[in-house]
């Protein structure tokens, strides 16, 4: 029941913004869609509902935290590719190669979170998801190195359904 | 009422030159993405340059606009669709940063699996052509 | 939201010139978007440009007369949108069909499948 308030809240306020409109008219048309989309489909955002909204608030705010510290990894992966793209002799410093890594994380969305985020930092880029299975394309030898399981540890850590961070990281397998 | 307040000329400074060096900065890595995406050798590569560009450029470019139509609200005669003009900014910014790499793993994905073969150096420093073919 | 007074009208200038240069900085993706030898490398250029597109459309709403900023916020909205599930669609579409990966190699000659 809880999940479905903030849900239906969430979607309300969603409408609120969007619409810009703030007479009787126009708010009961918002929550009667909100409603009418929270009865249908709240089973869609959350994977498991046993747990608060507490402890989703939670989830949330650990969750801005490792937003803002991403976006300090986006800025060097900029500054990075600026740096690549106008030196002179950018194709010396390409060494592409495609590693392989097994992650420990579970659930989807963590799993997404983890390929957003090797997407954004400097170097890296996921190429395909299966299962477990991680295949990153690397720009060049450090960019590669550079994938030591920190940031699967740093995910694993928002999410308390994440069982047990992983304590060595990630085992790297060879390119493919 | 202090009508000074209203357009406090220091802050307004203040604000628009937050926002003009969120702009520039926002330009200037579009403009490494753009460089990379034209010089570099093959796909996977130039997605590296499309992907992290096209993401941190559009952030900054939008955020800066957010600043300042902040700036530009009028907090004594307050209306809510001025605010909700800088809401809807950081949502885009939101979504961007939710959807931009998203997509481009989907495209990696694609491609990588329509067997476009990435390049790797030789035991030279040279770099091999990028081969195509089909795997299946 | 009354445009008055010398700094607004300097913060206009400024963001005609900058959404020129990002409109100046599109044509190299344009161009990446025709010589792009394989089908994905377009693909990929038409994103740019579309991410592009909706960052220009605030541009356009800033600087149009009698600020109307508000509606140009929802287009901006909508087309990263559809940009997203465009991108989404093309790769999805041109992998069903195996073309992505088809271009006209060194040597001139077509690759066959």
């Amino acid at each position: 029941m809880g999940n479905r308030t903030f849900i239906f809240v969430l979607l309300l306020i969603t409408w609120v913004v969007l619409s810009g409109q703030f007479d009787a008219f126009h708010l009961a048309l918002g929550l009667i869609s909100c409603a009418l989309v929270t009865w249908m489909s709240s089973d869609l955002l959350f994977r498991n509902r046993q747990d608060s909204i507490w402890e989703r608030v939670h989830e949330g705010w650990k969750l801005a935290w490792y937003f803002l510290w991403m976006l300090g990894q986006i800025f060097l992966a900029n500054i990075a590719i600026l740096k690549l793209s106008l030196s002179p002799n950018a194709m010396e410093q390409v060494n592409p190669s495609i590693v392989h890594f097994k992650t420990k994380l579970k659930s989807d969305f963590a799993k997404f979170l983890l390929a957003n985020s090797i997407t954004l930092t400097p170097g890296t880029v996921t190429i395909k998801i299966k299962g477990a299975d991680f295949y990153v394309h690397a720009i060049n030898e450090a960019a590669a190195a550079g994938l030591d399981g920190e940031m699967e540890r740093r995910i694993a850590r928002i999410y308390r359904s994440e069982a047990r961070a992983p304590e060595d990281g990630s085992q790297r397998k060879g390119g493919s | 009422m202090l009508k000074g307040r209203r357009r406090n000329f220091e802050d307004m400074i203040i604000i628009n030159t937050i926002s003009i060096i969120l702009i520039l900065t926002g330009l200037l890595f579009f403009f490494g993405s753009v460089v990379g995406v034209l010089r570099f050798p093959d796909f996977y590569t130039r997605m590296h340059a499309a992907g992290k560009g096209d993401t941190l450029s559009s952030l900054l470019v939008i955020m800066g606009f957010a600043v300042y139509h902040l700036g530009q609200i009028h907090w004594m005669d307050f209306v809510w669709a001025d605010l909700l003009v800088v809401i809807k900014l950081l949502a885009i910014c939101a979504f961007i940063m939710l959807t931009s790499p998203t997509a481009t793993h989907a495209l990696m994905d694609a491609g990588y699996e329509d067997g476009i073969e990435p390049l790797t150096h030789k035991k030279g420093n040279a770099l091999r052509e990028p081969k195509v073919k089909g795997r299946g | 939201m009354g445009h008055s007074g010398k700094e607004a009208a300097e913060m206009n200038a400024f963001f005609v010139w900058a959404g020129i240069a990002l409109l100046l900085m599109m044509v190299p993706v344009f161009y990446r978007m025709n010589i792009g030898p394989t089908a994905i490398d377009r693909i990929v250029a038409v994103n740019v440009i579309g991410t592009k597109t909706a960052v220009l459309l605030v541009f356009i709403g800033t600087i149009f007369p009698g600020g109307r900023i508000e509606m140009f916020v929802d287009f901006a909205l909508a087309y990263g949108l559809l940009n997203f599930i465009g991108s989404l669609a093309a790769a999805r579409f041109f992998h069903r069909s195996k073309a992505l990966g088809g271009e006209i190699d060194v040597e001139g000659e077509a690759e066959e499948f």
